[in-house]
């Protein structure tokens, strides 16, 4: 175990010497460079416009929805597939675990239906 | 039809909640009540339904899934925290305009995923349990999707948790990689077949057991837990902080000791550590917090290492204390969080400790509970906190983990302080403006049944003490 952890030495070295050179620039930039902040200075963008309005607005969620209700229906069906091929090996207790997969979509399906969430207007 | 019988709990859960989700969407404008009320009927079924589960071990569904004396003790503490939770959440929800049916449902369906959890018998069964619990909590933490804070929560523990996920599932992939095998029990026989332990199968467990330290909050994988808290509607942060933890905990016992048992010496060290990393957080970090719910995520975090304190002697007395802790946190957590409930005024909830100045002279009864919670949690005897530290603290000292004992207690002091402040807020300092709503029916049943719980326990303690060393013997 000990040798194969003195191959990552190397690493562990390059680690140190990263983190000592990125202490070293901060602290240096801190104590040598003149410091002299404004309001201007701090604003996010010294140039340019000022944020039009808040970033945490509410937007129309309508295609997330659909497309996240048409993946769970495109996954069923990958499972679809390999239950259709090995259906004469699995038997009786194969095609009813499926079927009460399909009955629990079923339930969601019925759930989105019935909330809205399929209408587009 | 064996197997049926031994998933009644979950059979129960999952129909109850798919059954509700038609009724709430079919039932228009009363569908809030109606769904509420019925889910709490779902989850007493389901006690009833884990009442009549075996107690000898029973490995079902092609070793995927157990159930032994530890599932069925720990699936009641967890039904019972989501039932309390719910209760108290109904009236809530209703002031805060937040009155949807879904609620209930998430609430049941993450409850199945925590009592799979509790019988996951392999690494697969393992990841299902948790992400059908994590994805329901997600949606539960931003449930209030129109405040900003309450989508932040949300937000975050969203991130913190696929973060931890992946971790779980990285060391998951090299265990199963080393081992050669998914389920508990071949993972024991291929650790235990080599002489040295495997470089490989160390490293997966590092990050197997790094994930579950996120899902019980365990310093230092505990960030999320004080903004989640704070964030999140307060029924859910009362749900979060009773269920759940109850759940990752007992999951985090039964790999240790059904999968990985032959490497105590390597886990050992990581229990520990996370222990007292957990209690100094808990400790130092309550001491200056002003938001009640964020004092408690901390109080979480801290009572958190306690209970780890209890599996650093890693045998059947230990998970049996650790089990005591567990309950007994679960009853005065929920009993605290009614009461934080109802602090309740005309223009809204109050969340500061200073909104409790002088509640020992306007509200004397709501005082008089809070008090009793908080030298329970400060574990102050006669009252049942102190007998969940004592337990713990017992086991560490009998495997000889003498330093982890004492600054266990030195924690435990500092850690009293904050509670203890708050007693002194309550009682000692002028009253500001009083709690004008009072709490409804459901809230005070809540608080002073557990307010009694907590006192009663010392009268009987073998009632409980019995059922968790039961429940521990199973394990072993």
């Amino acid at each position: 175990m000990e040798e194969l952890l003195l191959e990552y030495l190397p690493i562990l070295i390059f680690l140190g010497v990263a983190i000592v050179l990125a202490v070293l620039f901060v602290v240096g930039a801190l104590l040598v460079a003149k410091q002299n902040p404004d309001s201007e200075k701090l604003s996010p963008y010294e140039c340019g416009f000022e944020p039009f309005e808040d970033t945490r607005g509410q937007f129309d969620v309508r295609f997330y929805l659909v497309a996240i209700l048409f993946i769970i229906f495109d996954l069923e069906v990958a499972f679809l597939f390999p239950w259709a091929v090995s259906l004469g090996t699995i038997g009786l207790f194969g095609f009813w675990s499926m079927v009460v997969f399909l009955g629990v979509l079923t339930v969601g399906f019925i759930y989105e239906w019935k909330k809205g969430a399929l209408e587009w207007e | 039809m064996e197997s049926l019988a031994s998933a009644i709990v979950e059979l129960i859960l999952a129909v109850g909640a798919m059954a509700l989700l038609m009724v709430g969407v079919f039932s228009g404008s009363s569908a809030f009540k109606t769904v509420s009320l019925l889910s709490i009927g779902v989850l007493v079924i389901a006690i009833l339904g884990a009442a009549t589960l075996p107690t000898s071990t029973v490995v079902t569904y092609g070793g995927l899934f157990v159930v032994d004396g530890f599932a069925a003790f720990n699936k009641i503490l967890i039904l019972l925290g989501s039932a309390l939770a719910l209760v108290m959440s109904i009236d809530y929800l209703r002031k805060e305009n937040l009155a949807r049916f879904e609620f209930a449902i998430l609430v049941l369906l993450a409850t199945l995923g925590m009592t799979m959890m509790v019988s996951a018998n392999n690494l697969i069964a393992l990841y299902l349990g948790i992400e059908l619990q994590s994805l329901a909590l997600y949606v539960l933490a931003a449930i209030n999707r129109d405040s900003s804070k309450a989508t932040e929560a949300g937000l975050k523990y969203f991130v913190l948790g696929a973060l931890s996920s992946g971790m779980l599932l990285y060391g998951s992939s090299l265990i199963y990689g080393f081992s050669g095998s998914l389920e508990f029990s071949d993972i024991m026989a291929a650790a235990a077949a080599s002489d040295d332990t495997s470089f490989g199968l160390l490293f997966g467990l590092v990050f197997l057991l790094a994930g579950l330290a996120f899902k019980i909050s365990a310093a230092p994988f505990h960030m999320w837990t004080p903004d989640v808290y704070e964030g999140a509607p307060t029924p859910v942060t009362a749900f979060f902080a009773g269920a759940p933890k109850v759940a990752a905990m007992a999951l985090l016992i039964r790999v240790l000791f059904d999968a990985i048992p032959g490497l105590m010496n390597d886990w050992q060290q990581i229990i520990i550590f996370l222990a007292m990393a957990s209690m100094a957080v808990g400790a130092f970090f309550a001491l200056v917090q002003t938001n009640i719910k964020r004092l408690m995520a901390f109080s979480s975090i801290s009572h958190v290492g306690f209970a780890l304190i209890g599996l650093s002697s890693a045998d059947q007395a230990g998970v049996g204390s650790v089990l005591i802790y567990l309950s007994i946190y679960l009853v005065m957590n929920i009993g605290t969080f009614a009461l934080i409930l109802s602090m309740r005024r005309k223009e809204g909830m109050a969340e500061d400790i200073s909104d409790l100045a002088g509640l020992g002279r306007t509200r004397p009864a709501m005082a008089l509970y809070l008090a009793v919670f908080l030298f329970s949690l400060a574990g102050i005897p006669p009252l049942a906190g102190f007998f969940g530290k004592f337990f713990v603290l017992m086991q560490a000292i009998n495997a000889g983990h003498i330093t982890l004992a004492i600054f266990g207690v030195i924690m435990s002091v500092i850690g009293a302080f904050y509670y203890l402040r708050i007693f002194k807020i309550m009682y000692f300092d002028a009253p500001v403006a009083e709690f004008d709503v009072g709490p409804s029916r459901a809230l005070n049943i809540v608080s002073s049944a557990t307010a009694v719980l907590v006192v009663a326990y010392a009268l009987w303690p073998t009632l409980l003490n019995n059922a968790a060393m039961a429940a521990a013997g199973t394990l072993f």
